[in-house]
């Protein structure tokens, strides 16, 4: 098949647009609720400000059982409930819901790591001020854990890239879909390479741009 | 000011109970500058994070300024933490937030007002001397530097107790002394209680008013400075004093004295103004006895001079005898280091 850059264009715009929207939402969500998880383990666990062994090991094991099962069995596990959540379980956001049940857990394991790297101590200091668990978290485990976190963005970003990737299993959509479709199915060599280099870019765009934040506001 | 009456703490683990603090009871008057010095592992650090319940008691009591905090937890034990300071060997600044935004951070604890907080920080930036530091992360700081915005924070609900664990034990000794009397100035001009937990005698010789020596979880003895010094009743506190005030003389050295016939060694401890007189030239004209220096040294505690002396005295058995006669009437304390034969 000949090259041709306007049915080209016409075909990738759409995709990496369809990405990008998975991507974003789901990455978004994962936090919202990964985001509290990764605080509730390291506060709960032994020795922390609010330590309560149940609440850690019920947790900690649901986190282990969506993280050990495959994306793909995710994806096709969840369908009835994605049905229920958005109506349909096809399309782009559809696509969303397995992304976030695979990506949330990894978001509480990615935050709980960045969270247990502040000294306990100063954790210590502020409890010997006064100050509350809430005031804790906000004041101190946050902020002080802000660049480690800003990393961990980035790294769950880059994951969930991936993972849209298989996405195109439930007609998703996306770079992946249109890899496979065109690139791979259809013998469009061109397509496959496009869509790999702005993968690529992408991703090598946002770990420069988290590490140069994370560099940033680390003092 | 604090009572500590009866205080345990045990931790539990698989290997079986290891006790921490063993019936540990001490006063600590309004005022003082209490040192508590001890060996690592002797459970001074647990002693001092008992203090403020950062360590919870097995048993006993922690009565500061009238108010039991054993008995108080939640919302009242975090109230009552908002008038006892604490600064760390490691200091356990916050890393993201700059030396004005760390000494706010108890402020916005207690929840004051914002317009109050920068008034009441430019105050301890002015106190600790970091005014032109205000803008600068912690990570830009020197050790002392650290320090002084550990004391600012420590200070900035104005608490009535300011505990120190080991405040200067990853300072240089230059560093040690400007931080000492930084702790020695707020201790006088704010009449602020301090608690120093330390290894090192030097500090407590430095600015501490009482001293209580701890040992394998238990206090063995405490009192005012001086007495201690001078008199100290346990192995543990005479070597912490050794470290400080050296006094042993070589064997070799004794063992040849031992050969003499009508002498004998003795130390004779001086404090205060008796520290300046002339003792000896007095002691030799009034009890013809000859004597040989071998040992002295003067130095301060605070800011009495404390000076030993280790001399070998020799004359007739009476002429010592009136030596130990004088010198006990000029009320100085002598110590036989070796008897006359």
């Amino acid at each position: 098949m000949p090259f041709d850059p306007s049915n080209l264009l016409q075909l990738i715009s759409p995709a990496v647009g369809e990405t990008l929207y998975m991507v974003i939402v789901s990455t978004l969500l994962a936090y919202v609720i990964g985001l509290p998880l990764g605080v509730i383990l390291v506060v709960t666990s032994p020795g922390h400000i609010l330590p309560n062994p149940w609440v850690e090991r019920i947790l900690g094991t649901l986190i282990n059982i969506l993280r050990s099962a495959p994306f793909i069995i995710l994806l096709v596990a969840f369908i009835p409930f994605t049905r229920i959540l958005v109506g349909t379980s096809i399309g782009t956001t559809a696509a969303i819901v397995p992304l976030v049940i695979s990506a949330a857990p990894f978001v509480a394991r990615v935050v709980e790591s960045s969270l247990k790297e502040v000294p306990y101590g100063v954790i210590e200091a502020a409890l010997s001020m006064g100050a509350s668990p809430l005031q804790i978290i906000q004041k101190v485990l946050l902020p002080e854990a802000k660049a480690s976190l800003i990393l961990g963005v980035t790294i769950t970003t880059i994951s969930v890239i991936g993972y849209t990737a298989m996405a195109g299993a439930v007609g998703g959509g996306g770079l992946g879909d249109l890899a496979i479709q065109y690139g791979y199915n259809r013998f469009r060599t061109d397509i496959m390479i496009v869509t790999v280099v702005i993968l690529v870019v992408i991703v090598q765009g946002l770990q420069s741009l988290g590490t140069t934040l994370a560099r940033k506001i680390s003092h | 000011m604090i009572q500590i009456k009866k205080l345990v703490k045990t931790y539990s683990s698989r290997q079986g109970t290891v006790t921490a603090i063993n019936d540990v009871s001490l006063h600590i008057p309004q005022g003082a500058i209490y040192g508590i010095i001890g060996l690592s592992g002797a459970g001074k650090s647990t002693l001092v994070r008992c203090l403020n319940l950062l360590e919870r008691p097995t048993s006993g009591q922690i009565i500061i300024s009238g108010q039991d905090l054993t008995k108080l937890s939640g919302k009242a034990l975090r109230q009552a933490r908002q008038s006892i300071g604490m600064i760390f060997q490691h200091f356990y600044l916050l890393q993201s937030r700059t030396v004005a935004e760390n000494i706010a951070f108890p402020l916005e604890i207690a929840g004051l007002p914002k317009k109050d907080i920068k008034v009441r920080v430019e105050e301890l930036l002015h106190l600790v001397g970091l005014e032109d530091k205000a803008l600068a992360y912690p990570s830009q700081l020197s050790g002392g530097q650290k320090q002084r915005v550990g004391i600012a924070r420590a200070l900035a609900t104005k608490p009535q107790v300011l505990l120190c664990d080991e405040a200067t034990s990853a300072l240089d000794p230059q560093t040690t002394l400007s931080i000492l009397n930084l702790l020695r100035d707020i201790n006088q001009n704010l009449g602020l209680t301090i608690v120093m937990i330390t290894h090192e005698m030097k500090v407590i010789k430095e600015v501490c008013t009482d001293v209580a020596v701890i040992h394998e979880a238990r206090i063995v003895e405490y009192g005012p400075v001086e007495s201690v010094f001078i008199q100290p009743q346990s192995e543990i506190g005479k070597e912490f004093i050794s470290t400080v005030f050296p006094s042993e003389l070589p064997a070799e050295l004794l063992r040849e004295f031992a050969t003499h016939h009508d002498s004998e060694i003795i130390r004779i401890q001086f404090l205060g103004s008796r520290a300046s007189d002339p003792i000896i030239t007095d002691l030799l004209r009034t009890c013809d006895v000859r004597a040989n220096i071998l040992y002295g040294s003067i130095d301060h505690l605070r800011s009495t001079l404390f000076g030993t002396l280790t001399l070998e005295l020799q004359g007739t058995p009476e002429q010592l005898e009136a030596a130990h006669q004088y010198l006990a009437s000029r009320e100085l304390k002598v110590e036989v280091i070796q008897g006359a034969i």
